[in-house]
């Protein structure tokens, strides 16, 4: 008998939420950790005293929000990567925002057209070398990448990886489908290792001699300098944006959108708009080194430091557009293979 | 040595069980599969609505190498888990060694350790700037790494190592209950016939526990074969990676669907296949086992071979990675550190309590109500029921969501349409959602452990309660349960350390703000700050360790008091 009370106690237990949200919180879906959220969403809720919730997961966000239909919490969803936001559109599962501070505040080329999602901050993909094995300036482009030069000399991760799918989606757009294909057999064929780890990973296998080229996010690499232990391998590789001179370097975004169901359409709306404003962009720029997408707000010391971005006019809704195609070329240059 | 197997025609017994049943078993296993099986029947569901089909891009490009890693790594595991599980086992229950007690529950120590956490820690420690290959560049004076060979750990190699290191207790607490369980006298029996101690262990002993170690084995395989963590990590590109590629960047859910699908028959297959090849074989203890076990009293070098046996698994699955982590944890203790620590302990520790005893109670409940009505319709439901486990964990909660948000928002409506008022989502988002999805996924561990427990228990204690007016139900309470004990707590122990290790479907499911010790050391970890996870992944493996010495206590106890 002890155990079927037990069982009854325990059921009746779990029935219960055990964070109920309250009436009027905004409540984030979010493909970003929590923690890299917690200084903007704590700096909203003493602005506005409104209170926010937050499910972090990487994958299966965009399920749950199509499951639960009319009658999901959610309110906005916050996403890294064109690709994630994207679907969230053509999944029907967000709706356009028109609202004079998001405008103001996001460029025309960092937004849907519709508002279904507006850019918070972008990062661009930039190409480390070492500073002792290779030249300043041996390295300019992204299509160098390809060049016979660089044989077993460059590491990069996963050719799945949604930041790299979204890079080689750019060079879809740009140089189409033929030498796009040619081009990554070419870095496939340059690769020092089998693609694997992150992007602090590449960088810190240029600092042990297993490469000297690496392809990364910028904020991945500021962060590694503001981390004492892994300043010093951080300090071996030289940082170059592809491209500069000419159509620009590949950024991805991080975004906001707001679901179609929102319960708490107002509230969530000031969130966004508080995200874009200069108070929290200047957040976003210092916690995670990356760029503001609200072009007044300047880019932390340390990421000024490295020179100016010109980032790649490409539209974003483009490269997102490209994305299966290239997923596929991926598998048939066998880019992860041995 | 036929003997020692009594072979009984399942003929005879059954129409005498069947007898005077209630159909309340019935009833209540058919309802219970069938919630059960929802999250994988919507999967299956879902896999008949592709948004284009992917087969012949896999099968054109990469699927040949998917399966033949995939199939290279459960070997790979299922032998290494085997060899440890079985000799770790058979050396602690049989052989009197010093540290033997120690042992008893220390191998089961590397299972706390989560198997993505153990890859992460042993990167760190083997790749090129971690302390073993600095300090062997210092020795030889290498320069850099085009100057040495060193085994990459990011590797197939690697992964079969990592997963094996930390899954095997699957196969040693399994082996280890079976043990304790046989009769002793079968042993002396067998070695008064002439038969060696090996000769015996393999002719007398395995064969006996085999059912037990089929169960053990194929958790192993089931979890390895939806492994995504490690393998992730490592680089390995197995099935499972191919479905996560399919789902998240092709956009193909309904495709992924299939891949899980897919790799749900191939497993059905294989523990289908297992039973049939023991199909002739039943055995029921031929007396009780009160008899106390006998040891062997060994020479000093085979007691150091015992030793080592059971040392070396602990020292690598749980000593070097529990010190790393305790190092790390110490080192960034300062920015690791905060309360919210407290909570998220609180609630791995409530959430898996509570499935732990939901799963064992749905367990006990199948597997009685298949010793009941041993017909092949409640085969088949137990068989459905058990499928969770060999789905990946991300996958499953996409199937768990489907039918209870499908169920919330057909009772909203329904209330909107009577009563006017939105009831809203109940049960999706809710912690009821991630206690029904550890249920769905760990049910094959208890119900697997449970039923292979009671096929040892002989008919004849039913008939002898059942002639003395028992009901089924009490004879289940006041002759099964006390038989079972051990084996039941073996059961809560696994899904119990399971739960608290569980991430993929914890992630997806899991209320606003509510973060496990599993979530919590993922959000670290997978922001490439591996560093910083380590004191919750810390936490984690102090957490699994409070219950897997309580119980491995009780466990040898009810062995003890007989």
């Amino acid at each position: 008998m002890h155990m079927k009370l037990a069982a009854a106690a325990a059921l009746t237990l779990t029935a219960l939420p055990l964070s109920a949200s309250a009436e009027g919180d905004v409540n984030i879906y979010s493909y970003r950790q929590a923690y890299l959220l917690e200084p903007l969403l704590n700096a909203f809720e003493q602005e506005t005293g409104i209170d926010t919730n937050v499910v972090f997961a990487k994958k299966g966000l965009a399920e749950r929000l199509e499951r639960e239909g009319r009658n999901s919490p959610a309110d906005v969803v916050m996403t890294v990567d064109i690709s994630r936001i994207n679907e969230l559109v053509e999944r029907d599962l967000v709706q356009g925002v028109d609202n004079d501070v998001l405008n103001q505040n996001i460029p025309e080329n960092l937004r849907h057209p519709e508002g279904k999602w507006f850019a918070l901050t972008t990062r661009g993909r930039l190409i480390f070398t070492s500073k002792e094995r290779v030249e300043e300036g041996e390295i300019t482009t992204y299509e160098e990448l390809a060049d016979d030069k660089w044989n077993d000399r460059i590491c990069t991760r996963s050719g799945k990886h949604p930041y790299n799918i979204a890079l080689f989606s750019s060079m879809l757009a740009h140089h189409g489908e033929a030498d796009t294909k040619a081009w990554l057999e070419g870095l496939k064929d340059n690769l020092a290792r089998k693609p694997q780890g992150g992007d602090r990973d590449q960088i810190k296998a240029i600092a042990e001699g297993v490469c000297d080229i690496s392809i990364g996010n910028s904020y991945y690499y500021g962060n590694m300098l503001q981390d004492e232990n892994q300043r010093g391998i951080a300090e071996q590789v030289r940082l170059v944006f592809p491209n500069a001179e000419g159509r620009g370097t590949h950024v991805n975004i991080s975004g906001i959108a707001l679901t179609k169901s929102a319960p708490n359409r107002d509230n969530a709306i000031k969130l966004m708009e508080f995200l874009s404003s200069a108070e929290a962009q200047r957040i976003y720029a210092e916690a995670n080194t990356e760029y503001p997408a609200n072009p007044d707000v300047q880019p932390s010391g340390l990421v000024a430091e490295w020179g100016e971005i010109n980032p790649d006019q490409l539209s974003l809704q483009e490269i997102a557009n490209n994305r299966n195609a290239v997923v596929k070329m991926v598998d048939r240059v066998d880019y992860d293979g041995e | 040595m036929t003997e020692a197997v009594s072979r009984v025609d399942p003929g005879l017994t059954e129409p005498l069980l069947a007898k005077r049943t209630s159909r309340h078993w019935l009833i209540a296993a058919f309802l219970t599969t069938t919630i059960v099986a929802l999250p994988v029947l919507s999967v299956i569901f879902l896999a008949f609505f592709p948004e284009e089909n992917i087969w012949p891009h896999l099968l054109d490009t990469t699927l040949p190498r998917y399966l033949s890693t995939t199939l290279q790594l459960m070997l790979g595991v299922g032998a290494l888990t085997l060899v440890i599980g079985l000799s770790s086992a058979w050396a602690v229950t049989m052989c009197e060694f010093p540290g033997r007690r120690f042992f008893e529950w220390a191998m089961l120590l590397p299972f706390a350790v989560p198997a993505y956490v153990i890859a992460y820690v042993y990167t760190s420690l083997l790749d090129y700037a971690g302390p073993v290959q600095r300090n062997l560049r210092d020795w030889f004076g290498w320069e850099n790494a085009s100057d040495y060979w060193f085994p990459e750990i990011r590797s197939l190699e690697g992964a079969i190592l990592m997963i094996g290191l930390v899954l095997y207790p699957y196969v040693y607490l399994l082996a280890r209950a079976a043990f304790l369980e046989q009769s002793p006298s079968l042993f002396a029996v067998s070695r008064s016939l002439g038969h060696s101690a090996l000769s015996t262990f393999f002719r007398v002993v395995l064969p006996i526990a085999r059912p037990a170690v089929a169960v053990g084995l194929s958790l192993v395989l089931m979890e390895t074969l939806n492994d995504f963590g490690t393998v992730d990590f490592f680089a390995v590109q197995t099935l499972t990676a191919g479905l996560f590629d399919t789902w998240m960047n092709l956009g193909n859910l309904g495709g992924a669907a299939q891949i899980a699908t897919t790799m749900l028959i191939f497993v059905v297959i294989l523990v289908t296949l297992e039973r049939y090849s023991r199909r002739r074989q039943q055995q029921f203890a031929a007396r009780d086992n009160r008899d106390p076990i006998q040891r062997f009293t060994m020479s000093t070098p085979r007691q150091y071979a015992c030793l080592a046996v059971c040392a070396i698994p602990v020292l690598f699955g749980f000593l070097i990675p529990g010190f790393t982590l305790g190092l790390y944890a110490w080192e960034y203790f300062g920015e690791s550190w905060n309360t919210d620590f407290i909570q998220n302990t609180l609630n791995s520790l409530f959430l898996s309590g509570t499935a732990a005893l939901t799963t064992l109670l749905i367990g006990i409940t199948l597997a009685y109500s298949r010793r009941l009505h041993d017909t092949k319709g409640m085969q088949v439901l137990m068989r459905l029921s058990s499928l969770g486990y060999a789905m990946p964990g991300a996958v499953l909660a996409v199937g768990v969501i489907v039918p209870l948000a499908g169920f919330d928002n057909w009772l909203d409506s329904l209330a909107r349409d009577v009563f006017g008022v939105s009831t809203g989502l109940l049960l999706s988002g809710s912690t009821f959602a991630l206690v029904f999805a550890y249920t769905v996924r760990f049910l094959a561990v208890s119900a697997g452990s449970v039923e292979s427990a009671l096929q040892k228990i002989t008919p004849s204690m039913d008939m002898a309660s059942r002639s003395l007016g028992h009901t089924p139900g009490k004879t289940l309470v006041r002759v099964h349960l006390p038989m079972l004990r051990g084996t039941l707590m073996t059961a809560a122990l696994v899904v119990f350390v399971d739960c608290m290790k569980e991430l993929p479907a914890t992630l997806i499911l899991r209320p606003f703000n509510f973060e496990t010790l599993a979530t919590y050391v993922y959000q670290f970890a997978s922001d490439e700050r591996l560093y910083h996870s380590a004191l919750p992944a810390l936490i984690i493996v102090l957490a699994g360790i409070v219950p897997i010495i309580l119980m491995s206590r009780s466990i040898s106890k009810t062995r003890a008091m007989g």
